[in-house]
């Protein structure tokens, strides 16, 4: 507690109905706790429900409105919470089966009212404390356990791994045949009690099926692998592995009595066993053969089937069950075949669509878990809940935001994506040397990979993230993609250590469009649909650049009785009259021609200058009558051998001139040549 | 008035409270907010609705908060009518007495507390 300036305060929730009560006991706390308070049971479920992983105890009152507090504790009990967050109960009821109630429930400790600071202080924290050990321990225990699991099932795969080289089978077997075991196994014990094994018991039989060919390291390779029909005595030399692998086993010493020791010499011994009787080497019958043998002989009779060998292409998984059934392939045990019969489907599906990366990591999962349940370490689940949850969360979002997701994993190098990247790019999921995958040569190109990777390894813990335009290859389409990629540095040590990176492909080939469409929206006028002043500018001076061996006119008008129409007639009449303008500008001009409304009543017309016909015929257009309302503009025209190749002198001239007209008696044009050298607007009024 | 002053006028235990909430500060802080304190209204209003288990729920409470700032007087008296309450499920007139104390010292106890420094 010294240190409690330096470290995050902790958060309790206070429930009871009195909100004195609860100020009171937040301001004995405030100063070690953060509080959240809830103002009666209703409230405080929600709160949990809320912040469960953040409250790190709870001081509950018994007589409260809507939901008391025993209710309160029994719905914790309920959702599990009660395991993860110490309760302490208050109330100035002191009679004793209230408090004996609370502790059935669940409740830690009891502070009667009224509150005295020292002891609510110190219950509080010695409380907090001690659940705070108590979850430091689980979590030590539960690493443990899993880092132990791990270990011992890596060995197990490793021997087996090395059995397989030999026998030259496919990397699948050993892990074919315990997914089959572990599945019948369990469907068995829902079907009958007749074994009755426990959950450790299938466990130890699924580790120990690795085990079942270790007897074919002693027989000669020549056997072994021999493409054809073995012969007799071949044949009498191949089935000593089931004996020799048994022995094996017992050979090691000092721990004839490990479990997973005597199961295996089982598994080892018997797997060749038939239901009959006329199996090898000892010619068990029945339920002489231990399960365990019986349920692995069936797996590897099946794997067997299903996979292709030298001699003979694989079959199906329903011809495979099929032959089975018909007692094609050996004898077994009726009630394991029934388990056959009702879980094929989902073998099917367990045994052809996971990959060996997968399972083991489902396996390890499960384990961890199955340990954690039977030695009592429930402690734990909160820390395993909440990572399922932040998992959960990860993959709903990932597959909402259609944008594809991976993780960069430095060692061993790979590329983890998400299940909707992996389905969009048609990708593993896990793919490894990236660099030289799909991933990494393909989607990438491999050059903009490299430097995408040397750009992520340069960054640094303080500025990680790191940004980039990629055009990837999806489908066969070249698709521009906004790269973001965050760099996770581990900082435990002296030197930040480069760990691998977090990262999102964002298609922005779409948004490129739509930037373009969104230009050609911007460059228009919102009522007429003719450019506007910005974009004309930008259209008349590329004009003036590139052609200016071409003579342009610029005609520059106002409407003079704008505000007259609007007065007279009303605002939508004006609206009308300004559509109208524009409608006969386009109609009497090219289309190459440049039409734009300036906003309010000004307009430009860019075109090439023939003669002063041309402009007389515009003018009189535009001034036609619109429904007997007489239409008026004044008109300036300039040319562009005039202008220098300048848009805004060449619009400064044109405007002279409009504005030498208006204040001549309007409703004219003039062109800027005839204003005389010294025109200026200003000096034009009396003209 | 001072706050030991007010707690010998209304009947409180100003050594009780002192021992456990420590500061004078503090201590009237919270008489304060005694005087907003919804539960003796709810006391009143359910008992006038006939609503007996809610009415019971704010004479705990009042109860509660009178025992947390030490206001003895108007702690007995809103344990007394918690009691008349407890388990009662339908109104008899026989708990009005109990609610006239308890008006009574709630009373005196507000004037006292307004009347702080």
């Amino acid at each position: 507690m010294s240190n409690k300036s330096q470290k995050p305060k902790k958060t309790i929730l206070i429930v009871d109905d009195s909100e004195l009560n609860r100020s009171l006991l937040s301001d004995m706390l405030y100063e070690d706790f953060n509080i959240i308070e809830a103002e009666d049971g209703t409230e405080a479920v929600m709160t949990l429900q809320e912040h469960e992983l953040d409250i790190s105890l709870m001081l509950l009152d018994i007589v409260m409105p809507k939901m008391d507090g025993f209710d309160v504790l029994a719905m914790m009990n309920k959702r599990g919470w009660i395991k993860n967050i110490p309760v302490i109960m208050i109330s100035a009821e002191t009679g004793s089966s209230y408090i004996d109630r609370a502790y059935d429930l669940g409740a830690v400790d009891y502070i009667s009212r009224p509150f005295d600071e020292r002891t609510v202080k110190h219950r509080v924290m010695s409380n907090f404390m001690l659940a705070l050990k108590q979850r430091e321990m689980a979590d030590m225990l539960s690493e443990q356990i899993y880092a132990r699991e791990r270990d011992s099932r890596l060995m197990v795969e490793i021997l087996s791994h090395i059995v397989e080289f030999r026998n030259g089978e496919s990397g699948l077997h050993i892990l074919h045949v315990s997914t089959f075991t572990e599945m019948i196994l369990k469907h068995l014990m829902l079907i009958t009690d007749k074994y009755n094994l426990s959950q450790a018991e299938i466990k130890v039989i699924v580790n120990a099926s690795a085990l079942h060919d270790i007897g074919k390291m002693s027989v000669p390779e020549e056997i072994l692998n021999k493409p054809g029909r073995l012969t007799q005595d071949e044949f009498e030399i191949m089935k000593r592995h089931a004996a020799e692998g048994a022995k094996m086993l017992a050979d090691i010493p000092y721990r004839s009595n490990e479990m997973l020791i005597r199961i295996g010499e089982q598994i080892c011994r018997w797997h060749h066993e038939r239901w009959d009787g006329r199996g090898y080497p000892d010619g068990l019958k029945g339920d002489e053969i231990p399960i365990g043998a019986q349920v692995v002989a069936l797996a590897d009779v099946y794997d067997a089937l299903t996979s292709k060998r030298v001699y003979k292409p694989g079959f199906t998984h329903e011809r495979a069950v099929e032959m089975i059934q018909n007692g094609e392939c050996g004898i077994f045990n009726p009630l394991i075949l029934q388990c056959l019969d009702d879980i094929k489907d989902d073998l099917k599906n367990e045994l052809h669509v996971s990959s060996p990366g997968q399972s083991i990591d489902r396996n390890m999962r499960d384990s961890v878990e199955d340990l954690l349940k039977t030695s009592g370490g429930d402690v734990s689940n909160r820390t395993v809940r909440l990572l399922e949850h932040e998992r959960m969360k990860f993959k709903f979002f990932s597959g909402l935001s259609r944008e594809v997701m991976f993780e960069y994993v430095s060692s061993p190098e790979m590329i983890l994506l998400t299940d909707y990247g992996a389905e969009y790019l048609e990708l593993p999921e896990k793919i490894l040397n990236p660099a030289e995958s799909e991933f990494g040569s393909r989607v990438f190109d491999r050059a903009d990979f490299d430097q995408l990777l040397t750009r992520v390894k340069n960054s640094s813990p303080e500025s990680p993230i790191v940004e980039g335009k990629y055009r990837l290859n999806i489908h066969g389409e070249q698709k521009w993609n906004k790269v973001i990629v965050r760099a996770v540095w581990n900082v435990d040590g002296d030197k930040p250590v480069f760990d691998g990176a977090l990262g999102k492909c964002i298609d922005i080939t779409e948004e490129a469009e739509e930037i373009q469409q969104l230009e050609v929206l911007a460059d228009k006028d919102q009522i007429t649909n003719l450019l506007n002043a910005r974009a004309a500018k930008k259209q008349i001076s590329k004009r003036l650049a590139s052609q200016s061996d071409k003579l342009y006119a610029l005609v520059f008008f106002d409407l003079d009785n704008l505000k007259k129409a609007n007065d007279k007639h009303g605002h939508l009449f004006g609206n009308e009259l300004i559509k109208a303008i524009a409608d006969r500008m386009l109609g009497n001009t090219r289309s190459s021609d440049i039409c734009a409304r300036f906003g309010g009543d000004e307009f430009v017309i860019f075109m090439q200058y023939k003669d002063q016909h041309q402009i007389d015929r515009i003018f009189k257009c535009l001034t036609k009558d619109l429904k007997g309302f007489p239409v008026s503009v004044s008109m300036g025209i300039a040319l562009s051998d005039q202008c220098d190749g300048d848009y805004d002198k060449l619009l400064h001239m044109a405007d002279q001139a409009a504005y030498a007209v208006k204040y001549g008696g309007k409703n004219s044009y003039k062109f800027f040549s005839e204003l005389g050298s010294g025109g200026n607007g200003g000096g034009l009024i009396n003209e | 008035m001072t706050v030991e002053e007010c707690y010998e006028k209304m009947g409180g235990d100003y050594a009780d409270v002192t021992s456990r909430l420590r500061t004078d500060e503090r201590i009237k802080r919270f008489l304060l907010k005694v005087v907003d304190d919804a539960s003796f209204n709810n006391l009143c209003e359910n008992i006038a609705a006939h609503n007996m288990e809610e009415a019971f729920r704010a004479a705990h409470t009042l109860k509660g908060v009178c025992s947390n700032l030490s206001l003895t007087m108007l702690q007995c008296s809103a344990s007394e009518i918690t009691e008349a309450l407890r388990g009662k499920t339908e109104y008899s007139a026989d708990i009005e007495p109990y609610l006239a104390r308890v008006k009574e010292d709630y009373a005196v106890t507000m004037d006292c507390i307004k009347n702080l420094d």
